[in-house]
């Protein structure tokens, strides 16, 4: 590995981008232009790397992702335009994740492996090692990547992905994932939880394991980087925790605002950058104010997108077959 | 003739060996035991996972995400209660995801009393099932249909439940299978896994003919002009014999074996209601919020000026378990004698 000062410089760009797209969906959910709002600003500096290091495409020889609702910046470093966002937030019928019947977030691309998100904080660490395995059984080239938040690895299902990401001789192709930010809306975690290394659960079932500030997005590339070659190679899960921020709380219903006293990763990397002299304040400046215009511009495009027809509610219930 | 659970078991070695199957998993589902009920003995593509039922559901749910026909087995339908969400899940990927991933899957399930099997082991799941839109809900009472049906539930493109009646698991059919030998002795021979020195038996599978049921689509069981009795599973057969006995008493009664409820037949059902006048639903379900209790909405708004009584829903009491003294178990859920008894009574009663 070795990332260039151009690799630098585009990390940098998406992670702006996606807390610029944040931002303007945390307007909307206070405004007229939108109702609730969940997403993942502070998580930029783990989740764009991530995103920039996936397979991706359609099929078993790509990397299915089982992603959960604070994956914003992902999907943009995968190359999702910010409107589509806007559009789910809008619940406009243009909303390609859902056409308008989920919340924001809640991403669902075919032809990408980005599997449903869902509301429910733990059923993707339980689904997932069936596309892993479906991977394995054919012995694609794709791998599958499970995230999720600190707080939904109590439930059962995240002990389950352990469990059947390591039976014997059946060990799957898949990337466990905790982003954790301490928090579980407004419970702490340790306030909760008895263990304080949630990865090392992993080692009891005989699956690798590491940990990584997820808010320094150089050592979350490289620690992604050999996570992934690791589970690319050898065809066996890993588990791996990222410590993040949670810079606007749980979601819309604890306000949206920013909390103080957490580590803003783009604050942390911008100043890196500057010292380095690889970007200076002024290009950090409009490189914001560019992707600000982007996301204003489609929000007035999207306002002018009709809503769902009320009558296709009974569309998509189920695959026809005639 | 084959019974359900050899029924199953040669609809399933179909599935893996004509229909894309890859993966038939549950509890006990693989080698050596191939099922509890032995449902899945035999097969090639069956294999047993960890005691873990959401587990289970949502490997089928990731396996079909990824295009595969997974059938999985929750090992009694008293254990699929805490997959209720993921149930809900795999109801709702397609609407949700506006129709990007259709789950083409299978969830087989035994369900209802007949076992002595007490509080866990007698649960009926068809009520709550029809709860969650998105699934469709068979619940087939004799082989024929159970082959049928499985066939068509594998070939489905959505999540299908396919529960059947743990009571009438091994009761031969009255009909046969299409290509089934006609010895039963013989197809136990060939397809029955011996007790003793399993690991180097393998099975004889009959060549079956093309044999199909349509989810959603009824079967007329008996004609008759005065009383219309709705029912499947377990009750089923009951309802027929006890139509069979009233018809020497002079009464002419229509038994509907339901054997899909979501979707149901509906025209069927109303065409027979219009026709008699009158209705008997009779299931083992608990009774309240019970899916009998749609049908008789249903009924009423599409038959009511047709109705010559009340309709009537014949069904488990409202209790947390099944109690297994078999006094407590008879008495809980509809037995061949209060199913007459209620046959006759609308029968009888006066338009």
């Amino acid at each position: 590995m070795g990332l260039t000062k151009i690799d630098l410089e585009k990390i940098y760009r998406l992670m702006i981008k996606a807390r610029v797209l944040e931002t303007r969906l945390i307007k909307m959910s206070k405004s007229d232009d939108g109702y609730f709002w969940i997403g993942g600003p502070g998580e930029e500096a783990f989740n764009v790397p991530l995103g920039l290091l996936i397979q991706k495409g359609e099929g078993l020889d790509y990397d299915y992702c089982h992603f959960h609702y604070r994956a914003s910046a992902c999907l943009l470093a995968m190359g999702s335009p910010m409107i589509d966002s806007i559009r789910q937030m809008a619940n406009r019928s243009s909303d390609p994740f859902s056409g308008g019947r989920n919340f924001v977030s809640h991403y669902a691309i075919k032809e990408w492996n980005i599997m449903p998100v869902t509301s429910p904080i733990e059923v993707q660490y339980v689904m997932a090692p069936g596309t892993a395995w479906a991977q394995k059984k054919h012995n694609a080239n794709g791998i599958t990547i499970v995230t999720g938040g600190d707080a939904g690895t109590a439930e059962g299902d995240f002990a389950s992905c352990l469990q059947w990401s390591s039976r014997p001789n059946m060990e799957l192709p898949i990337l466990i994932i905790v982003t954790n930010n301490h928090y579980g809306i407004s419970t702490p975690f340790d306030q909760v939880h008895g263990d304080s290394v949630i990865a090392k659960r992993a080692e009891s079932f005989g699956i690798k394991w590491s940990t990584v500030n997820g808010n320094d997005p150089i050592a979350s590339y490289k620690k992604l980087e050999e996570a992934m070659n690791y589970v690319r190679s050898e065809k066996k899960p890993f588990c791996l925790e990222a410590y993040v921020s949670r810079l606007h709380g749980h979601s819309s219903s604890s306000g949206g605002n920013r909390v103080e006293n957490e580590i803003d990763c783009i604050e942390e990397f911008e100043g890196i950058l500057i010292k380095e002299q690889i970007l200076s304040e002024k290009d950090c400046v409009e490189l914001k104010e560019t992707y600000e215009k982007e996301a204003l511009d489609a929000l007035k495009q999207v306002r002018e997108e009709p809503f769902p027809l009320a009558d296709t509610v009974f569309q998509h219930i189920y695959k026809e077959t005639k | 003739m084959a019974s359900i659970a050899q029924a199953i078991r040669m609809a399933l070695h179909k599935a893996e060996t004509q229909l894309g199957v890859e993966d038939i998993f549950g509890e006990d589902v693989g080698p050596p035991l191939g099922g509890v009920f032995t449902c899945t003995q035999g097969l090639t593509k069956s294999w047993n996972t960890p005691l873990d039922e959401r587990g289970i559901i949502g490997m089928a749910i990731g396996l079909a995400m990824a295009g595969q026909k997974p059938v999985a087995e929750i090992q009694f339908c008293d254990y699929i209660f805490n997959t209720i969400d993921l149930l809900k899940l795999a109801g709702n990927t397609c609407w949700s995801s506006h129709g990007q991933f259709p789950l083409q899957m299978v969830i087989m399930s035994p369900v209802g009393t007949g076992i002595h099997g007490s509080i866990y082991h007698s649960h009926s799941f068809e009520s709550m099932a029809t709860h969650i839109p998105g699934l469709k809900v068979v619940l087939p009472s004799n082989p024929l249909d159970t082959y049928g049906l499985l066939i068509s539930a594998v070939k489905d493109p959505n999540p299908v439940l396919f529960l059947y009646p743990k009571a009438l698991i091994r009761v031969q059919g009255s009909e046969k299978i299409p290509g089934e030998p006609l010895d039963p002795k013989e197809l136990s021979s060939r397809i029955d896994a011996p007790i003793e020195n399993r690991k180097s038996w393998s099975p004889d599978w009959p060549m079956l003919e093309e044999h199909e049921v349509e989810i959603g689509k009824a079967s007329l069981l008996r004609k008759g002009s005065s009383l219309t009795v709705i029912s499947y599973a377990r009750t089923l057969p009951l309802c027929v014999q006890a139509a069979d006995q009233l018809k020497t008493q002079g009464h002419s009664i229509e038994v509907i074996d339901l054997r899909t409820l979501i979707p149901w037949d509906e025209s069927l059902v109303y065409k027979s209601v219009q026709k008699t006048g009158r209705v008997l639903i009779v299931n083992e379900d608990t009774e309240v919020t019970n899916f009998g209790e749609h049908l008789l909405r249903k009924i009423n708004e599409h038959c009511f000026y047709f109705l010559q009584t009340p309709p009537k829903l014949l069904a488990g009491v409202n209790t947390p378990g099944i109690g297994l003294a078999w006094t407590l178990e008879q008495s809980q859920v509809p037995q061949l004698q209060s199913i007459q008894e209620h046959m006759k009574n609308l029968c009888e009663l006066s338009a």
